[in-house]
């Protein structure tokens, strides 16, 4: 499969902020690929750059085999953008909006409403978008991004503001976008999101990447210990540190006991044994450890 | 819908649903309409006294001159002059063989304007007898002169309005959709710029338009009295130009500030001053040399010369091409400016 999107050595300064330094990554056709990092990681002005909307101080970018940078129109009806702040024109309502925006690519009104049932906004088809709650103008912006049926779609958080039932509505739509074959790059703060959608992500802070794999490949290269938690009281810390064995280690938040080893096997068998196993939790290392792991610090959203 | 048609409609119902805007736009001019036709009926209707020494040819010959001229008879040059400087009267009139003389006061420039203009429009017939074209340029010259207040107040505040109008919807919109990233949405999307600057000038000379239908339909009530002439249809072109051109200024405002306050203040800046300084608000005639030759740095001058040659002056569709010329090529320069200065984000 070809490469729809290759940035290499990408770097932007704001004067002493250094942005993006030194990102290279590519994205193949039909892939679903994130970029994860906290606040500041320079995920926006990666994409920005990406879409053409903010130009680079060095390196290069090439979407659908061509240069974003300056404004290219031949490339522009075949990408999709939601930006991370909503952009709407003025007093207009939610129907308005995204029949203006669908007519700009030369959609009929009657799919840009499909698109707003579809992202579950048709009854707010006559609200004006300065009185939509953050959440609803987030959904209508992603179905400005999707009117026109794009070949890649750049997403910045999408999930910003959702609530969970819109969030689960959101990857379902995604996903199917997805298995249309469309490209899909979305930004996030949810290790979640991340590794329930995406490919591959790639992991950002103070404007580089980090590390780049499938979810599942940067979780199992993490050898980190498995999470295997009890409410406090159906174990006494004694008798977990007995269950546990010699290498493991056992904290107790005063609500749930946990129990973190590297050989979570035996210690299950030994609570199946003692009928314990009712209302227990085991989480393998998951994205957030990843984050971890890589920074020396707590992720935080 | 083309993308043209959808942006236009996009502004204009974004203009049409804020109430400040269509009050600023529409109803604020409209209210100046009425406070300044208030305040000048009487004085537009005012006529102007003159004494008459010894017989004149012209005035006693001349039918319907009473509706602009008050005349009284003396015998006394002289003391007739200390009348006019005591300002009891406009101006004295005597004929001596073939050549008339007038004096008159400069205390009152407006009247001793119109007495000026109806003279010069007198000799002018007597002389041109037999050649018409000579006889049509002074009558053109005496109904200038002779404006009732509201049809010089009219095109005037007119031009005025169409100048707000499109100043500050050009330099709004762009400042609010820069502000609101409506233009690095749009610039993520396949439109040209020139479209999306052509949307803008459809919406504002339509609202122009409107304006104008307004102004002229509320000025040609009964109780303000606008006489339209009869080419006042081409005020059309003069108003689209017009429009044009403060479109043009309005995005140099829009290029330069980054908040819509900012934009505003920059915009009254430009166009206020101009309004006064280009007779907008009263007429230049009795403002000091300089300054009316300065005036013709002003589009709005331009502009509102244009208005009143065509809506109450009476001049044929040909006359105001100069004009139109001088307007649109402010347009151009002022244009290429606004290109220069324009950007799509902050960032
Ligand atoms: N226009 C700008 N001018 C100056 N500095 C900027 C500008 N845009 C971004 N920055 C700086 O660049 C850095 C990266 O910003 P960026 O918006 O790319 O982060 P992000 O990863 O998208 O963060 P967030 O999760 O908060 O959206 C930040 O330190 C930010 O302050
Ligand atoms: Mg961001």
């Amino acid at each position: 499969m070809g490469q729809t999107i290759i940035v290499q050595d990408l770097q932007k300064r704001y004067g002493d902020v250094h942005a993006v330094d030194g990102v290279s990554f590519s994205v193949e056709e039909g892939e679903f690929f994130g970029i994860l990092g906290p606040n500041g990681a320079g995920k926006t002005t990666t994409l920005e750059i990406i879409e053409g909307l903010r130009q680079a101080d060095a390196g290069t970018v090439e979407v659908l085999g061509m240069s974003p940078w300056p404004r290219n129109p031949r490339l522009l009806p075949r990408i999709g953008v939601q930006l991370q702040a909503s952009s709407f024109f003025e007093r207009l309502t939610a129907r308005e909006q995204i029949r203006t925006f669908a007519s700009l690519y030369g959609i009929p009104a009657k799919k840009a409403d499909d698109m707003l049932t579809v992202v579950g906004m048709a009854d707010k088809a006559g609200t004006p978008a300065e009185k939509l709650s953050g959440g609803q103008a987030q959904r209508l912006s992603i179905a400005c991004a999707l009117v026109h049926d794009p070949e890649v779609l750049f997403l910045d958080e999408p999930s910003a503001s959702l609530d969970p039932q819109a969030r689960r509505n959101l990857w379902d739509l995604l996903r199917s976008i997805n298995d249309a074959g469309r490209t899909v790059v979305l930004t996030t703060h949810y290790l979640d999101e991340a590794e329930s959608l995406c490919d591959r992500v790639a992991i950002m802070d103070h404007g580089k990447i980090l590390e780049l794999g499938p979810p599942a490949t940067l979780v199992r290269g993490l050898d980190s210990a498995t999470h295997i938690s009890l409410a406090t009281g159906t174990l006494s810390l004694p008798a977990a540190r007995e269950v546990a064995g010699p290498d493991a280690s056992v904290t107790d938040d005063g609500v749930t006991v946990t129990i973190a080893t590297r050989a979570p096997a035996p210690v299950l068998t030994e609570l199946a044994d003692r009928n314990l196993l009712t209302g227990i939790q085991v989480r393998g290392a998951t994205l957030e450890d990843v984050f971890l792991h890589l920074t020396g610090r707590e992720y935080r959203a | 819908m083309t993308p043209f048609r959808s942006l236009s409609r996009a502004m204009l119902l974004g203009f049409l649903r804020d109430r400040s805007s269509l009050f600023f736009t529409i109803l604020f001019p409209l209210m100046f309409l009425v406070l300044f036709g208030a305040i000048f009926t009487n004085q537009g209707l005012a006529k102007a006294k003159i004494i008459q020494v010894g017989p004149v040819a012209i005035l006693d010959q001349a039918p319907g001159l009473g509706e602009i001229l008050e005349i009284t008879k003396q015998n006394d040059l002289a003391a007739a002059q200390e009348q006019v400087r005591q300002g009891d009267f406009v101006a004295v009139v005597r004929q001596q063989g073939d050549r008339y003389q007038l004096f008159y006061t400069a205390a009152d420039q407006v009247r001793a304007g119109t007495v000026r203009g109806v003279f010069g429009q007198l000799v002018g017939q007597a002389n041109a007898a037999g050649v018409p074209q000579r006889f049509t340029l002074a009558a053109e010259q005496v109904e200038d002169k002779s404006l009732k207040a509201i049809q010089y107040i009219t095109p005037g505040l007119l031009s005025w309005a169409i100048s707000m109008g499109a100043t500050f919807g050009a330099a709004m919109t762009l400042v609010t959709w820069r502000q609101k990233k409506i233009l690095r949405r749009l610039r993520l999307a396949p439109v040209s710029t020139a479209t999306v600057v052509s949307a803008r000038v459809g919406a504002s000379v339509g609202i122009a338009l409107v304006q104008t239908a307004i102004f002229l339909g509320v000025a040609s009530l009964p109780m303000f009295g606008l006489q339209l002439s009869d080419y006042w249809w081409m005020c059309v072109p003069v108003v689209v130009a017009g429009t044009l051109v403060f479109m043009a200024i309005g995005m140099v405002a829009g290029g330069l500030a980054k908040t819509s306050e900012a934009a505003a203040g920059i915009a009254n800046l430009i166009v206020l001053p101009m309004a006064f300084l280009s007779g907008t608000f009263f007429p230049l005639d009795s403002a000091p040399g300089w300054l009316q030759s300065l005036s013709n740095i002003f589009p709005m001058k331009h502009l509102n010369e244009g208005m009143l040659d065509v809506m109450v002056r009476g001049q044929g569709p040909a006359s105001i091409l100069p004009e139109l010329g001088i307007i649109l090529g402010f347009g151009l320069v002022i244009g290429l400016i606004a290109v220069f200065l324009f950007r799509w984000d902050d960032v």
